[in-house]
């Protein structure tokens, strides 16, 4: 049985497998750092990705600009939007000359949708690519996977999505909704006259941190409005789960008798199962209202708005408004499609973390040119000062204390055309608060990166 | 319109003034809205007024006015078809001829309105404006119509309707008018001064079981702030108790009746997943990991038909789903011919093979559709006939579409079972079933058969997803989320009889529904897939099976 | 003593090994230290992307015992890595108390439930012996209780494929909820360091390598000695004629639980070294495709050699890194194609076809081509069907 054959055979496989293990996880990982990863139709005509040498100069040759969105996966669906009007976005800087005379070269890599891959391409980003900001991100999973990334090399992230806020970094810039301008507001709307003086509150969510710490938020901030435990029900599903019978019954039963809303932080493909079967069961905007946060334009694409007219969505910007700036930027965008080609064509629709994206990109480059250089200490503090006249139509500005942007709140109701109909605005945009005041544990904790405080999550000043 | 008593000289000379104002109208009508009936015209122009507080003001009027004329424009504006003329007036929009017409005479409009706005409102307007269209639908002559302003009535209301309520309820002859009208007034009198008003209403709602007004028994039982009870007269406490026992037992059996409704509707879900999978697995020993795909592959099947229906036949779009149905099944059951022919047929012995091979069969399959489709979810709308649902008793509503599903699988059940049992073609899968040497030298074409039951399994699934595509989503990868489902569906129920699988999908279905109140979705399902894994270790046949398991 | 051991694959194999052990130990590692200038320097990011193919092959190589020489096909393999995973993370987790968003005692997801206290399984985990011992011992448990229980009722072939897959789907919406207190989907991520060092620092990541790779070597060695020995002849007696080997008087369920338990403990090994490399886990890694690509890889290589396995993981995971960046539209064909290909034309993977090529290159008009070992054929749906005879 051990012969010399046999031998000969053992010890070619273990110099072939020896060669193939090196061999393979070096070309597969090298090729990750040379290949050009934009592999979407919209990705412009950028030269190569250079040989890892030596990181470029500062001061010459295009500055590069990293795009951290998934392409493909669950996420894909939401994500690929931000990627194009990212680009499209630096495409539109680029036109007006670029910043400090460079170009923006944008460096889309694809995470697709696997949190572990998000903290791989972020280091790939920022190490490899050496790349002056990023901008990417969507569930609140790949934010926190990528923040160590971001923390750990200095580098710089804008984060466009609402999320549930309780957290500051020194590293990151939330374009993105705390729980304050999008989840507080719309419980009051709710609690007020005009959306149906609600005594009872339902919070459906997904099962994952966002509905979680938003329903927390939420729930303490009803006890402050005297709104006992007994009127609110919390319930949460699986992503993608589908059957809403029984959920949709037991809400019917939970409202009887009293004025009762639904606040939904519903994600994703559940959606169209649960209005579809709000529809079926009878139930109207106007008995049970239900405000969605996850719900905006782009969801509204792939499904039959039929179930869902009435219903209601809070963001901080929607397609519908009507001003000059949101005419110019849907225009810019939509021409840009027509341009690229992109699939959907005409039915491409602009939504809130868009416009978050285009902001964030216009204030980074602002204050590049403020600060006269791309080093990330500098932008950092140049950021914080940074005002642009936002689509919905009011003079955004980024507040350096907490790295958040002051935004207005609109809700808005479902039209038969997938628009939304804003019924309710405040005056102005509101300041973010990071740590909300309504939970106990974050009774005194700031997030203010001035001086003296210099901190995102502290008690006390750190300079005396 | 309404005068106010006046004195005789005057009331003689309004009411010639009213025959000289009639006679216009009936003269002139056709020059515009009639002079006399000014304050109704401006209500309802104030309907499409830009302003929110305006609408309101004009909504109160109308019901002041108490004219059933506003009908239709109070109908169009909770509908979304009214709108704001360029000439300041409103008109209502036609889904039909898609043009404009006058909301008090129907006739189209004049050039001058257009181009017409949208109203802007929102649900306090409608909240204010349903129960004022209800209040004047009271009096139409349609039973149907009365009975949903009944019942929109016995949800809510302003209290000036009271009046009017009683006289309607006191007109009324149909009795299901008459009963949603009586919960009407219930609800207006359990508030009433009148101790009596408020026993009859807790009597009346004792009787109808009905949990609208849970909240207000509740009330009328509960203790106020200084200690007193609410409700200070004891025969009424008494009543209320006994009515908020009957009501909380009446629920408790409705959630009972309606866990075993859902779970029926649920396990017609599995078993379409299911069928296909059992006939493969059953008659052919494959174990198919691409069937979930094949339910994918129906319901964009159903996707493209609706899509060719929007395009070209619009006029028949209703019954888009009617011809899905082939489509679906002939485009499925062509993709399964050809899989078992390139594929499987090379791996009929080696069951683990054909596992890994049709897994990776289904990741092909499911990129194509991403690339062709886009990762995008497509809208698959329900035909109006499958919209909405009956409501089998108050808080029970059965979506039609859950009752399609059923149906359609009950139908699709007794074809296969026609099929199998009651024609040569299913003697001979028998046959091969039973034994396949032997069936292949008394002439039965194997390989030929072979094929046409994976086609026809694969058919199955892709009738399932036609039913899929009107209960959720439909994405490249449904079929993921019930690949597991239709496995333990066929493992549960045995192998090579169908009662097998529709025994199991049932029972699957109900278990899952009845555990879900008290544990949630999750663990309901959770539960199940134990229960079916310790099954399987006592078990390991299955419910029901022909031959002893092989060493397969 | 050398007996057994030149069992294992001859004096020259030994050396083979040995010489891919140490590349693997000590030359990556000092082609790491090099300044990045030199043209072999390794970068250092590639350290743990090394590190998690290693941890991937020691996965494969315990599939391999249980498939490739029993006939167990499990398609739910991938939950003792995860489990195993999760063990590492929760020491992790504990480790970093007051470290992280919330500077509390508890592990964030917790705080942001509004949970007060750890719940009881979490106790205990801060200390490291006690998290290696659980994280070894709790899919080692799982796997011998539904060993036990599923072999002994004879349940084999697609219906324990399918049974496994069911397991881990189970569990993997067990995790799912935020409720069951593992973090839900987050997971537990957001590591800062392990025994004392940082997980940021590169000396770290070294060392989590050398350990993988010392980790893997060990593996091929444990599962050389257990296919070579008596025991070995044995699993392969019960993949080609369980019920021969039944009544030559073999108790086959004692074997393959053993065998299963085996496999289960390494893959938990194997995913308790992977977390630390990849800074998060969370319940997708328990998802029922991830058992099933474990299967493929297990299958390119070359089922019943131990080496093959580790190829065909090595292989498929370069592939895999490669086209997902550069065609990720692709990547899916090129899997989905391999699974179909293999099955139909390789049923004895890449090693098989490379050992197929050097017999025929061997064999001569005067010595023809020795019979072939039958691939290990599953039995056919039919029980009359003759056995293929060795």
């Amino acid at each position: 049985m051990l012969d010399q054959g046999k031998n000969l055979t053992m010890i070619r496989r273990y110099a072939l497998s020896s060669l193939l293990l090196l061999g393979a996880s070096t070309f597969g990982a090298c090729e990750k750092e040379e290949a050009k990863p934009a592999a979407a139709p919209a990705a412009p005509a950028a030269p190569a990705a250079p040989a890892p040498a030596a990181p470029p100069a500062d001061d010459k040759g295009p500055i590069k600009v990293g795009i951290l969105h998934s392409l493909s996966g669950t996420m894909a669906i939401s994500e690929t939007s931000l990627k194009d009007v990212a680009l499209m976005t630096i495409d539109e800087i680029n036109e007006a000359g670029g910043v400090l005379g460079r170009k923006l070269e944008p460096v889309v890599v694809d995470p697709a949708s696997n949190w572990p891959l998000f903290a791989e391409k972020a280091r790939d980003l920022i190490q490899n690519q050496h790349v002056a900001v990023t901008f990417g991100c969507w569930t609140s999973v790949s934010r926190k996977s990528v923040l160590p990334v971001f923390e750990e090399l200095n580098g710089l992230l804008f984060y466009p999505v609402q999320y549930e806020g309780e957290e500051s970094s020194w590293n990151v810039f939330y374009t993105g909704a705390a729980p304050n301008q999008q989840a507080i507001p719309a419980v009051e709307y709710l609690m007020s006259k005009k959306g149906g003086n609600a005594k009872r509150w339902v919070l459906l969510g997904t099962d994952y941190v966002y509905p979680r710490t938003t329903n927390k938020i939420l729930r303490y901030f009803l006890h402050s409005k005297g709104v006992a435990d007994d009127d609110i029900m919390e319930k949460y599903t699986p992503f993608g789960h589908s059957d809403y019978q029984t959920i949709v019954a037991d809400v019917k039963k939970f409202a009887a008798g009293k004025r009762t809303a639904v606040v939904s932080t519903i994600n994703g493909d559940s959606n169209v199962p649960f209005y579809k079967e709000l529809g079926n069961q009878g139930i109207k905007a106007t008995d049970i209202p239900v405000v969605a946060f996850s719900v905006g334009e782009e969801e509204l694409r792939g499904v039959d708005t039929k179930p869902l007219v009435g219903q209601l969505a809070a963001w901080n910007y929607f397609e519908s408004i009507d001003n000059p700036t949101n005419k110019a930027f849907i225009d810019k965008w939509m021409a840009y499609v027509k341009k690229n080609n992109l699939p959907g064509g005409d039915k491409r629709v602009t939504n809130d973390p868009m416009e978050a994206t285009y902001i964030g990109i216009h204030m980074w480059a602002q204050a590049v040119a403020q600060a006269h250089t791309t080093n990330v200490d500098a932008v950092r503090q140049a950021v914080g000062y940074q005002h642009f006249k936002g689509p919905s139509g009011f003079d955004i500005t980024m507040d350096a204390e907490n790295h958040h942007l002051h935004k207005p709140v609109f809700i808005g109701e479902v039209k038969a055309d997938g628009q939304f109909r804003v019924v309710w605005k405040t005056d102005g945009p509101i300041k973010a608060e990071a740590w909300s005041p309504y939970i106990p544990d974050d009774k005194g904790k700031i997030a203010n990166w001035l001086y003296p405080w210099a901190c995102g999550n502290c008690t006390e000043a750190k300079y005396k | 319109m309404r005068f106010a008593p006046a004195p005789t000289a005057s009331r003689r000379f309004a009411t010639a003034l009213s025959a000289l104002a009639a006679l216009v109208f009936l003269t002139g009508g056709g020059a515009g809205r009639p002079a006399f009936a000014d304050t109704l015209d401006d209500a309802i122009n104030g309907l499409a007024s830009s302003s929110g507080e305006k609408i309101s003001a004009s909504v109160k009027q109308l019901a002041t006015l108490d004219d059933p004329r506003a009908i239709p424009a109070l109908d169009a504006l909770c509908d979304d078809r009214l709108r704001a003329g360029a000439d300041g007036r409103a008109w209502i929009f036609d889904s039909h001829t898609h043009d404009l017409k006058d909301p008090l005479t129907g006739a189209p409009a004049p050039a001058g309105a257009r181009p017409a706005k949208e109203v802007e409102l929102d649900n306090d307007i409608r909240r204010d404006a349903q129960p004022v269209l209800a209040q004047l639908q009271l009096a139409s002559p349609d039973k149907a119509v009365r009975l949903a302003a009944a019942e929109e009535l016995s949800k809510a209301g302003s209290d000036d309707a009271a009046v009017m309520l009683h006289k309607a309820y006191d007109k009324e002859k149909d009795r299901g008018v008459h009963d949603a009208l009586a919960l009407a007034v219930a609800r207006l009198d359990i508030q009433s001064k009148d101790a009596a008003a408020r026993l009859a209403a807790v009597q009346l709602l004792h009787k109808s079981g009905n949990d609208a007004m849970l909240g207000e028994l509740q009330r009328l039982l509960s203790v106020g702030a200084d200690g007193q009870p609410q409700e200070p007269d004891a025969q009424v406490r008494a009543e209320a108790k006994e009515a908020l026992n009957a009501v909380m037992s009446r629920r408790r059996m409705i959630t009972a009746v309606g866990s075993v409704i859902y779970g029926v509707s649920l396990a017609s879900v599995l078993l379409f997943a299911a069928l296909g999978l059992a006939i493969t697995f059953g008659l052919l020993g494959v174990i198919n990991m691409a069937h979930g795909e094949m339910l994918m592959l129906g319901a964009y099947a159903t996707y493209a038909v609706q899509t060719f229906f929007q395009n070209h036949l619009a006029g028949a779009f209703q019954y888009y789903l009617v011809a899905a149905v082939p489509v679906a099944f002939l485009v499925t059951f062509a993709v399964g011919v050809v899989l078992e022919r390139l594929v499987i047929r090379h791996l009929y012995n080696r069951p683990l093979e054909t596992l890994l091979a049709t897994w990776g069969i289904s990741l092909i399959l499911i990129q194509t559709v991403r690339l062709i489709f886009g990762a995008q979810n497509v809208a698959v709308a329900n035909p109006d006939w499958l919209a909405g649902g009956v409501e089998l008793a108050h808080g029970l509503v059965l979506p039609y579409n859950r009752i399609g599903v059923v149906v359609f699988v009950v139908a699709v059940s007794a074809a296969v079972w026609v099929l199998l049992y009651r024609t040569r073609l299913g003697l001979n899968v028998r046959a091969i079933t039973q034994n396949r040497n032997m069936a292949a030298c008394v002439g039965i074409p194997t390989k030929r058969l072979d094929a046409w039951m994976f086609g026809l399994g694969s058919g199955i699934a892709g009738l399932g997803g036609v039913a899929l595509s009107q209960l959720g989503n439909v994405g490249p990868e449904l079929g993921q989320s019930y690949i597991i489902d239709s496995f333990m569906v066929v493992v549960l129920g045995g192998v090579g009889r169908l009662a097998g699988a529709i025994v199991s999908a049932l029972g699957l279905g109900v278990i899952n529904k009845l555990i879900e109140p008290a544990a949630g979705a999750v663990m309901g399902k959770i539960v199940v897939l134990g229960f079916i894994i310790l099954f399987i270790q006592r078990r390991p046949q299955g419910l029901f099976a022909i031959k002893g398991r092989s060493e397969a | 003593m050398r007996e057994r051991l030149l069992q294992f694959h001859g004096r020259r194999g030994w050396v083979v090994l040995a010489v891919a052990a140490a590349v693997l130990i000590v030359l990556v590692p000092l082609l790491n230290s090099l300044p990045r200038s030199f043209p072999l320097s390794v970068p250092d990011y590639l350290i743990p992307l090394l590190g998690k193919f290693l941890c991937y092959g020691i996965m494969a190589i315990a599939m391999d015992l249980v498939w490739g020489y029993t006939g167990i096909l499990s398609l739910g393999h991938a939950l003792f890595f995860a489990l195993g995973g999760y063990g590492m993370g929760m020491y992790l987790m504990r480790r970093m108390a007051g470290e992280g968003v919330y500077r509390s005692n508890l592990p964030d997801f917790m705080v942001f439930l509004d949970w007060k206290q750890l719940p009881w399984y979490w106790h205990g985990f801060q200390h490291f012996g006690f998290a290696v011992a659980m994280l070894l011992l709790v899919p080692g448990l799982l796997a011998l209780v539904f060993g036990w229980f599923a072999f002994r009722s004879r349940i084999k072939g697609v219906y324990l494929s399918i049974v496994t897959q069911a397991l881990t789907f189970a569990a993997m919406l067990l995790f799912f909820q935020n409720a069951t207190g593992f973090g839900g989907n987050n997971g537990l991520t957001d590591f800062k360091h392990l025994l004392g060092r940082s997980l940021q620092s590169p000396s770290t990541k070294l060392a989590l390598y050398i350990a993988s790779a010392v980790a893997l070597v060990l593996t091929y060695l444990l599962c050389r000695f257990v296919v070579t020995s008596k025991l070995g002849r044995v699993l392969t007696a019960i993949r080609d004629a369980e019920l021969k080997t039944r009544f030559c008087g073999y108790e086959s369920t004692h074997y393959k639980v053993f065998v299963w338990t085996l496999s289960a403990m390494l893959c938990a090994l194997a995913g308790a070294l992977y977390v630390p490399q990849v800074g998060i886990i969370n319940p997708s890694e328990m998802q029922p495709s991830n058992s099933i690509e474990l299967a493929i890889w297990v299958a390119v290589g070359g089922r019943g050699t131990l080496v093959g396995p580790l190829l065909g993981a090595l292989l498929l995971n370069g592939a895999k890194s490669y086209l997902t960046a550069a065609f990720p539209s692709a990547w899916l064909y090129v899997l989905g194609g391999i699974f179909v290909l293999v099955t139909l034309f390789l049923p004895r993977g890449v090693l098989g076809l490379l050992t197929a090529a050097r017999k025929r290159k061997a064999a001569s008009p005067d010595r023809p081509v020795e019979a072939e070992r039958p691939a290990p054929a599953e039995r056919g749906a039919a029980p009359e069907k003759a056995t293929v005879s060795t």
